[in-house]
């Protein structure tokens, strides 16, 4: 049984019975694929959200750097760093206090990159929400190909010695000591309560606006439409949505929808996760915040190795999902 | 009162130096606000996140995007100007 039956329900009843469309035209396709998609995505991840943010609550980044600090900088430090930064929480504000943190704290610069790479692009809303539309699979690939790409990316940003291009104030800092945090369940509740109302307010409009794209394409375009375009023979569209995930900057949860529709209309499977990976982990906003801790060139690299590990995995993909 | 928000410099901290703007006017407390993107500050407090809300010297616990809990951190330190150094975040 379908646990999304009483939404499809629903989207019957809107677009049959209230609108009045046809059925089986396709302004009711479009109408019906926007109610369904809408309201499954934003109840899905009100639910995933909450229950993670308790998850979260346990994992602050204070603890977290305290833990890695005591890991040497060979490359099972990138590894816990990569798989740590899923779970903990993370936002493009607290970027640059984190950076400065973690340094502070002992944190090796590689290590310190692969947390700061798995965190924004392995996110466990992604990951349910990429179960959700595409299975378990895809949402199993993408996981391991983001610590992946985390793991090594950081592990060669150590190897390099890029120590130099942070700016140098940044070793100066002495830091106080933690604050050890104690939550009551009360606390982690009211947190959760908060941080989902927060990331629901920022994606909400994204949500909209790519299934929304998506009822259109989904209704009116052919399905194998965009595969001439971007399907798995075309060598230049990784690259391509890679350099275009820049200045795109959204969440995984905004970019979500438009990939499934993406995915619908031929693009290969293996383009579609580039695309997200490079929305989620290279953003231009975040750049710039960094830059008031790293020096352009360090940017430049860890975009450079990012960017190729993401790339990698997109013909890997394309080659491999056919 | 002294309230001074600080942060990255990222688009939900000058947020949050909004809302507190309008809270402490709301709650016609007679404070001034100032808003700081020195991120030392926040580590030199033992904290790796972005934006703090610090009341007199105090770091404040708040919840951002909550209304409420930014202004019961503003009405506690005003009736309790003595707490803690860093008791609760």
């Amino acid at each position: 049984m379908n646990i999304f039956y009483p939404l499809q329900w629903l989207a019957d009843l809107l677009t049959y019975r209230l609108f009045g469309i046809a059925g089986g035209s396709l302004l009711a396709n479009a109408v019906n694929f926007f109610i369904f998609d809408t309201a499954k995505i934003i109840i899905l991840l009100a639910i995933i959200i909450f229950a993670v943010s308790i998850v979260r609550s346990y994992f602050p980044p204070e603890k977290t750097s305290c833990y890695l600090s005591n890991y040497r900088p060979i490359i099972v430090g990138n590894l816990l760093a990569a798989l740590v930064g899923i779970v903990t929480p993370f936002c493009s504000c607290s970027a640059v206090p984190l950076f400065i943190g973690f340094i502070e704290a002992g944190v090796p610069l590689g290590v310190t990159f692969s947390f700061l790479i798995s965190s924004p692009m392995v996110n466990e809303v992604a990951l349910v929400l990429l179960w959700a539309m595409f299975g378990w699979k895809i949402a199993l690939i993408y996981i391991v190909s983001g610590v992946i790409i985390a793991t090594v990316a950081g592990y060669i940003i150590g190897q390099l010695k890029l120590e130099k291009w942070v700016e140098g104030f940044v070793y100066q800092i002495k830091g106080g000591k933690a604050i050890a945090v104690g939550m009551s369940l009360t606390d982690r509740l009211a947190y959760a309560k908060s941080y989902t109302a927060d990331i629901l307010q920022k994606v909400w409009l994204y949500i909209i606006l790519g299934v929304g794209l998506g009822s259109v394409m989904h209704g009116y375009i052919p399905n194998d439409f965009l595969a001439q375009y971007a399907g798995a023979n075309n060598f230049f569209a990784v690259p391509l949505v890679t350099l275009l995930g820049i200045p795109l900057y959204s969440n995984a949860a905004g970019t979500l929808p438009l990939v499934a529709v993406l995915v619908d209309k031929g693009v290969a499977m293996g383009t579609a996760l580039s695309f997200m990976m490079a929305v989620t982990a290279l953003s231009l906003p975040e750049f710039i915040i960094l830059r008031k801790v790293l020096k352009p060139k360090l940017i430049a690299t860890f975009a450079l190795i990012v960017g190729a590990g993401i790339m990698f995995t997109g013909y890997l993909f394309n080659a491999v999902l056919k | 009162m002294k309230i001074r928000v600080v942060g990255s410099g990222c688009p939900t901290c000058k947020r949050l130096y909004k809302t507190v703007q309008q809270v402490v006017k709301d709650l016609g407390v007679d404070a001034e606000v100032e808003y700081s993107t020195n991120v030392q500050e926040i580590i030199e407090m033992g904290l790796m996140q972005s934006p703090i809300l610090i009341i007199d010297g105090t770091l404040a616990s708040f919840r951002i995007n909550d209304l409420e809990s930014i202004k019961q951190a503003i009405v506690d330190a005003k009736n309790n100007p003595n707490r803690n150094r860093g008791c609760c975040e």
